[in-house]
């Protein structure tokens, strides 16, 4: 939050690499905390619940793919791939085995995890736009796998039914239940992605993106880090996909498509590339938007000189959100995360400019 | 001869295409002592060095460290075993402050693997915190502690070579291979570099590789010197030696530097 460091003394390593040093940066992450634990989900309606899941299980796909593109600059277009796995491991086995929601969770984790680690060899050889195609020719086998292949997907554009996630004798069936599933999740995305990115697996992961030569030299296996990345980076996306599909009771193709690719790609960027804090600011804004988009522009339903008002509502919503994209790209290059962080700069010395 | 010498390079050859970097250098560098090696631009002293580091590897002869072959190694491997280098043209991680650059020069001597680093509590931190000293060792020897929480690219020219070396000592080398630390720098800098890389000899007995262009400063600090021509050795000796040497002189020095030698 806001850092006043002045007066405040560390006196340890330990608590110089803490992940706030300011008293008052924990106190604004416990309140943030204990808002989205106790508050948030009693004083929302319904609609806003599902877009608050929604955005969570976008912000674990998001930290996953910054891990591998932000942190590590290896670029995949192919994210949606890597849920698709998850989700659909997560569905067959629960649906054929009828494994208990955390086994097929973590399975969808551990499959996709492994997926990724198949798509991303070609980075060993590879990098940049390069890799890039190879990861977009990996989403599209995945859709194509998933289409023809009737063991896995069930038929052309079918979908599985799932039955809801239960830990034990806790059962996920309401909205409310299933947001604080997707919370807990969420925050342990955050934590793993904070710790993996200050310690000494994401330094090398930083490495390898600024300069890899070096990295190298300095005795970080690449080749090996590379594929670490893509591991643990899928592993996100997988729980992610899977958490999905739990979520919306069925698995289908049409949620793991190239766009949905595209969009763990703008979440990233929009947010801030190498900076968790920003996945999660870039998941809020691209889900939460539109939908917001879309609220605003009921209420002035009445006051619009148009006539088929819901297709120039949905059209404007698109319009607008582009737009909007755009303005805070230019505004701010590296992401909303770099705004936030001019913001808190501007408030460390204030009322002093220097 | 009992202990096998710290860098034993043996008749190597590298060629890309049909350029011949290296045709046969053979030479040693030995414990706790400033080896330079000079010559002209195009000379083959850079591919040495990634020759030495397994950036390259050469089509004929070896390269024993320490009596162990490192000739087909990969560069991490190298490094893993105790050579560290710094580059002629800068490269640090310049998203990284100036502590995280250093502390990846410690990545080969940690151990957390992926969990330990995603629970980050307990075992990965102690070691963290155990290397932060040892970094903060280095920091202060190359007096850098004001900046060691400024993102490396945001630095000057100086002090981001300081950076570098001090990255590469974080690997605690036996074998410090410096590829012209001291170019593009004013003589205030280059003096504090000097002062650097003598006490890094002195106090930490670490062997030294220096590739350098200003021959006052290879004539001041080096205990031994190596002419390299068109990718051949033409001659190695004490730098007085060297100075006086005909070859050397036609090759590179010049007669000016001759005569000051004299």
């Amino acid at each position: 939050m806001i850092n006043r460091e002045c007066g405040i003394f560390r006196t340890t390593y330990q608590a110089d690499m803490s992940l706030y040093g300011v008293p008052l940066a924990r106190i604004t992450v416990a309140a943030f905390a204990l808002f989205f634990a106790l508050v948030f989900p009693f004083v929302v309606d319904h609609k806003h619940l599902v877009w608050a899941n929604f955005a969570g299980i976008s912000i674990v796909a998001a930290i996953g793919l910054n891990l591998l593109t932000g942190y590590t600059g290896q670029i995949s277009i192919g994210h949606a791939a890597f849920m698709a796995t998850g989700g659909y491991t997560a569905a067959i086995m629960t649906t054929r085995a009828d494994v208990p929601f955390w086994v097929g969770l973590i399975a969808g984790g551990v499959f996709a995890s492994a997926y990724g680690l198949i798509v991303g060899l070609p980075s060993v050889r590879v990098k940049g736009f390069y890799l890039a195609i190879a990861t977009l020719a990996a989403q599209f086998i995945t859709e194509w796998i998933i289409n023809h292949v009737e063991w896995i997907g069930g038929g052309f554009q079918a979908s599985i039914i799932v039955p809801p996630a239960s830990l034990g004798p806790v059962r996920f069936d309401t909205e409310l239940e299933k947001y604080y599933l997707v919370l807990a999740l969420v925050v342990l995305a955050v934590v793993a992605g904070l710790n993996i990115a200050r310690s000494r697996l994401g330094r090398a992961f930083v490495a390898i993106r600024d300069r890899d030569v070096a990295a190298e030299i300095i005795g970080v296996d690449i080749f090996r880090y590379k594929l670490l990345s893509f591991m643990i980076s899928s592993f996100f996306a997988g729980v992610a996909g899977a958490l999905y599909v739990y979520y919306v009771g069925t698995a289908t193709i049409e949620a793991f498509q190239i766009s949905r690719s595209i969009e763990i790609l703008a979440m990233i960027i929009i947010g801030g590339l190498g900076s968790i804090l920003g996945s999660i600011f870039g998941a809020v804004f691209v889900v939460v938007l539109p939908l917001a988009l879309e609220d605003i522009l009921e209420f002035f339903r009445g006051v619009l000189p148009v006539t088929d008002i819901d297709t120039f509502v949905s059209q404007l919503k698109l319009m607008v959100f582009g737009g909007l994209i755009m303005l805070f790209l230019m505004v701010e290059p590296e992401g909303l995360n770099r705004l936030w962080r001019n913001v808190k700069d501007y408030f460390r010395v204030w009322p002093f400019s220097y | 001869m009992d202990e096998p010498p710290l860098l034993d390079v043996q008749d190597v050859h590298v060629s890309f295409g049909g350029v011949h970097a290296l045709r046969g250098v053979s030479f040693q560098a030995l414990k706790g002592e400033i080896l330079a090696i000079i010559g002209p631009n195009g000379a083959g002293k850079t591919t040495l060095i990634n020759a030495i580091c397994g950036h390259y590897h050469p089509q004929r002869g070896r390269i024993l460290f320490k009596g162990k072959d490192i000739t087909r190694l990969r560069p991490h491997r190298i490094a893993a075993l105790g050579i560290a280098r710094t580059f002629q043209n800068l490269a640090l991680f310049r998203g990284m402050s100036v502590l995280d650059n250093i502390m990846l020069g410690r990545h080969v001597k940690m151990r957390s693997g992926v969990f330990a680093c995603a629970l980050y509590w307990g075992p990965a931190q102690m070691e963290e915190v155990r290397h932060r000293e040892v970094v903060e060792r280095i920091i202060d020897f190359l007096e850098i502690e004001h900046i060691r929480k400024v993102p490396a690219g945001a630095l000057a020219y100086g002090l981001q070579k300081r950076v570098e070396l001090g990255r590469a000592l974080a690997l605690e080398p036996e074998l410090l291979l410096l590829d012209e630390p001291m170019a593009g720098m004013n003589l205030d800098e280059k003096e504090d570099m000097a002062r650097f890389i003598l006490d890094v000899q002195e106090e930490m007995g670490i062997g030294i590789i220096l590739i350098e262009h200003d021959m006052g400063v290879v004539m001041d600090i080096s205990d031994r010197v190596i002419v390299l021509d068109l990718g051949e050795k033409i001659c190695e000796g004490k730098p007085e030696e060297v100075a006086n040497d005909p070859r050397a002189i036609k090759a590179y020095l010049g007669e000016a530097v001759a005569q000051k030698g004299r």
